[in-house]
């Protein structure tokens, strides 16, 4: 197994202490009669499933650039608008109706507006660090509500089988047949008005019904495993061995879907801001950021969208990264 | 247990994968069941436990009277007591019946706190005290190390330290060492007898290999194809067979005193479940069928003597005296 994974010296060395308590020779020796060199046990040390996950996510180098990319759009999202905070009367005088380009364009030595201004002057790069707040919130809210849904239901579905399944999953089915696109425009329409909260419960209302596939497939295999026999043989509950024995070997799956659901709620935020379907004009988001741009049609300010959109791809792609890693990490197939 | 029967309503039709099976264990007994792959071995030990699913199984007659009470009519509620508690039982494949994300220590107290009203901490140390009971060196380390941090032969040993940790008035092994290698085998076998008969608890034994019976248990139960073939004591079955079928079981075993002589083989395979034949069921593949065996089907609780359902040994309706063919005895020679 080590020799598969060359330069990682020092965690190879790690992995075989892992290696050995399966390989069977110490097991034998453990049985045999006599001293037990207990000091040749030490050396071993108990790693949980997460432990050994972590340990590999850590070997996934895109994975690892994501969440540290991740990291910082969050701390972004809480510290930004703090430390940089966005004053929509601030006017400035602008060049042009589409605002000015970026400082540097002019001097490469200046900091002033990094990455341009505003139609009314105003700094993208504020604009943009403000944008993250709302951004991630609806992208991580979206993923909260999608997953505690689509978990429930799938569970239900997958454990009880049956009538309880055919009847979840024809709903789920039918959740599926909606148009998306149409329902979630029409729904930020009528109901939203705006409103960023509203925007994340249609979000999370519309994007479970994938999950709760997964988790009735992940259910429905899991239930049959020989451990589950095992522990209904020793008297468990069924509410027990599915919340404490299915869920928690259920929850890689879940965990790298959840991370995608996140990327795709900020980028369907985006595209129905863009649309103007989504979030009052006035609200500081990535996808508003876009579309304002476009109003003054103006040849020319590219900054004004370039930035924003920017923080959406950089962020959708570290989150894609990081799911990636997650998948092969807590892959329980996977062994380096 | 008195004329268990379990079918299995299946696309095709239903399968009687145990039709009408009787027999007993007194307390502190040793029972052993024997026969090929799919003759009903392991369906009859889920069906005392009630851990089929039904549907698509279905118990449609028969008794389970454990200490007076009929298992097949306990609520579900009174049943799960009864796992673990009173029945508890040891599985064939110890790499995947211990839930991979939970410490072993964790799931043996489990299992206790579901019938012992005992806090977690003395659960645990009864975990560590169960651990140390199967042989297992250093319990307290071990309780908190992880299944796949242990050998198959040490899981089997934690599969049996949980089965243990309630005190179980019978113990179920269904095949606990077939996928254990040989030395493993020998180790396993022994510390089920031992802890049987420091226990007082009764066991059966579920398993096709003949030798592992020998070493194990005092009476025997020979299935095939879901029905009870022969029993008696250990000695007698191994070495004087009175069915056929037993007889020829016998017979496939390779063994020193045989070598360089071909092995036997039972013609045939196990007739198709939908489609049994009217009388005996083994008639097909019998070296010794005649008249009677294809239209009568001998029963073992109508022979006389009562311990082989073959017409070999019992009158036939319409033959009024059965032959009394006895068995090749060449080959239980051959067998020492």
């Amino acid at each position: 197994m080590t020799d598969n994974v060359p330069g990682m010296g020092e965690n190879s060395n790690a992995d075989e202490v892992l290696i050995r308590p399966a390989g069977g020779p110490m097991n034998v020796v453990q049985m045999a009669e006599g001293p037990q060199p207990e000091d040749f046990e030490v050396a071993l040390e108990s790693l949980n499933q997460w432990q050994i996950a972590w340990r590999r996510f850590r070997r996934h180098r895109l994975a690892m650039v994501g969440s540290a990319i991740f990291g910082m759009m969050i701390l972004l999202a809480i510290f930004g608008p703090i430390i940089w905070p966005f004053d929509r009367l601030d006017l400035k005088p602008v060049a042009h109706s589409g605002g000015n380009p970026p400082g540097w364009m002019q001097d490469p030595r200046t900091l002033a507006d990094p990455f341009g201004t505003d139609d009314g002057g105003r700094s993208v790069f504020v604009l943009t660090v403000n944008g993250a707040r709302l951004s991630m919130l609806i992208g991580v809210g979206t993923a909260i509500i999608a997953v505690t849904i689509g978990v429930v239901v799938g569970s239900f579905a997958g454990f009880f089988g049956g009538r309880v399944d055919g009847v979840l999953m024809r709903f789920v089915d039918l959740m599926l047949t909606i148009p998306f696109l149409f329902v979630i425009l029409v729904m930020a329409r009528f109901f939203g008005a705006g409103d960023p909260i509203v925007l994340t419960l249609i979000f999370g209302l519309l994007f479970w019904p994938g999950l709760a596939r997964l988790v009735r497939a992940l259910f429905l295999s899991l239930r049959e495993q020989d451990f589950v026999l095992a522990a209904r043989a020793v008297g468990v509950s069924d509410t027990r061995i599915t919340f404490r024995h299915i869920l928690p070997n259920a929850l890689g799956p879940i965990i790298v879907s959840a991370t995608l659901l996140v990327a795709s709620a900020i980028v369907t935020e985006a595209f129905v801001s863009f649309l103007n379907f989504g979030l009052k004009a006035t609200d500081i988001s990535w996808g508003n950021a876009l579309s304002n741009s476009q109003q003054y049609q103006v040849v020319g300010n590219w900054w004004w969208a370039f930035f924003p959109g920017m923080a959406i791809a950089l962020t959708v792609t570290a989150i894609n990264f990081m799911g990636d890693g997650l998948r092969d990490a807590l892959d329980p197939r996977a062994r380096e | 247990m008195r004329d268990l029967r379990t079918y299995f309503h299946v696309m095709d039709g239903v399968v009687r994968a145990v039709d009408g099976v009787s027999f007993s264990i007194m307390p502190g007994e040793t029972l052993g069941i024997v026969g090929e792959s799919g003759c009903g071995k392991s369906v009859t030990s889920l069906s005392i436990m009630r851990l089929l699913d039904m549907p698509p199984a279905e118990i449609p007659s028969g008794q389970i009277l454990f200490e007076g009470r009929d298992l097949l009519t306990l609520p579900d509620e009174e049943m799960r007591k009864v796992r673990g508690n009173d029945i508890a039982m040891i599985f064939q494949e110890p790499m995947t019946s211990l839930n991979p994300v939970f410490t072993v220590g964790d799931q043996i107290a489990e299992a206790v706190i579901e019938h012992q009203d005992l806090s977690k901490k003395a659960a645990w140390d009864k975990a560590i005290e169960s651990i140390k009971a199967v042989g297992i060196n250093n319990p307290e380390r071990r309780v908190k190390q992880y299944p796949h941090e242990l050998s198959g032969g040490m899981r089997q040993r934690v599969m049996i330290a949980m089965a243990l940790s309630c005190d179980p008035k019978l113990l179920i092994a269904d095949e606990p060492t077939t996928a254990l290698d040989v030395t493993i085998q020998a180790q396993i076998l022994e510390l089920i007898r031992e802890v049987q008969d420091r226990t007082g608890a009764a066991l059966m034994l579920i398993t096709h290999d003949l030798g592992v019976v020998a070493e194990t248990v005092k009476d025997v139960v020979v299935m095939y194809a879901g029905r009870i073939v022969e029993e008696g004591s250990v000695e007698e079955v191994l070495l004087a067979p009175k069915h056929p079928y037993t007889e020829g079981l016998l017979g496939s075993i390779p063994s020193r005193g045989k070598r360089g002589v071909r092995l036997n083989v039972i013609r045939g395979t196990v007739p198709n479940p939908f489609n049994m034949p009217p009388g005996c069921n083994f008639a097909p593949r019998c070296p010794y069928a005649f008249e009677p065996c294809g239209p009568n089907d001998p029963h073992i609780l109508d022979a006389s003597p009562p311990d082989v359902a073959c017409w070999l040994y019992t009158a036939a309706p319409g033959s009024p005296t059965p032959p009394r063919v006895r068995p090749r005895l060449d080959l239980v020679e051959a067998l020492g």
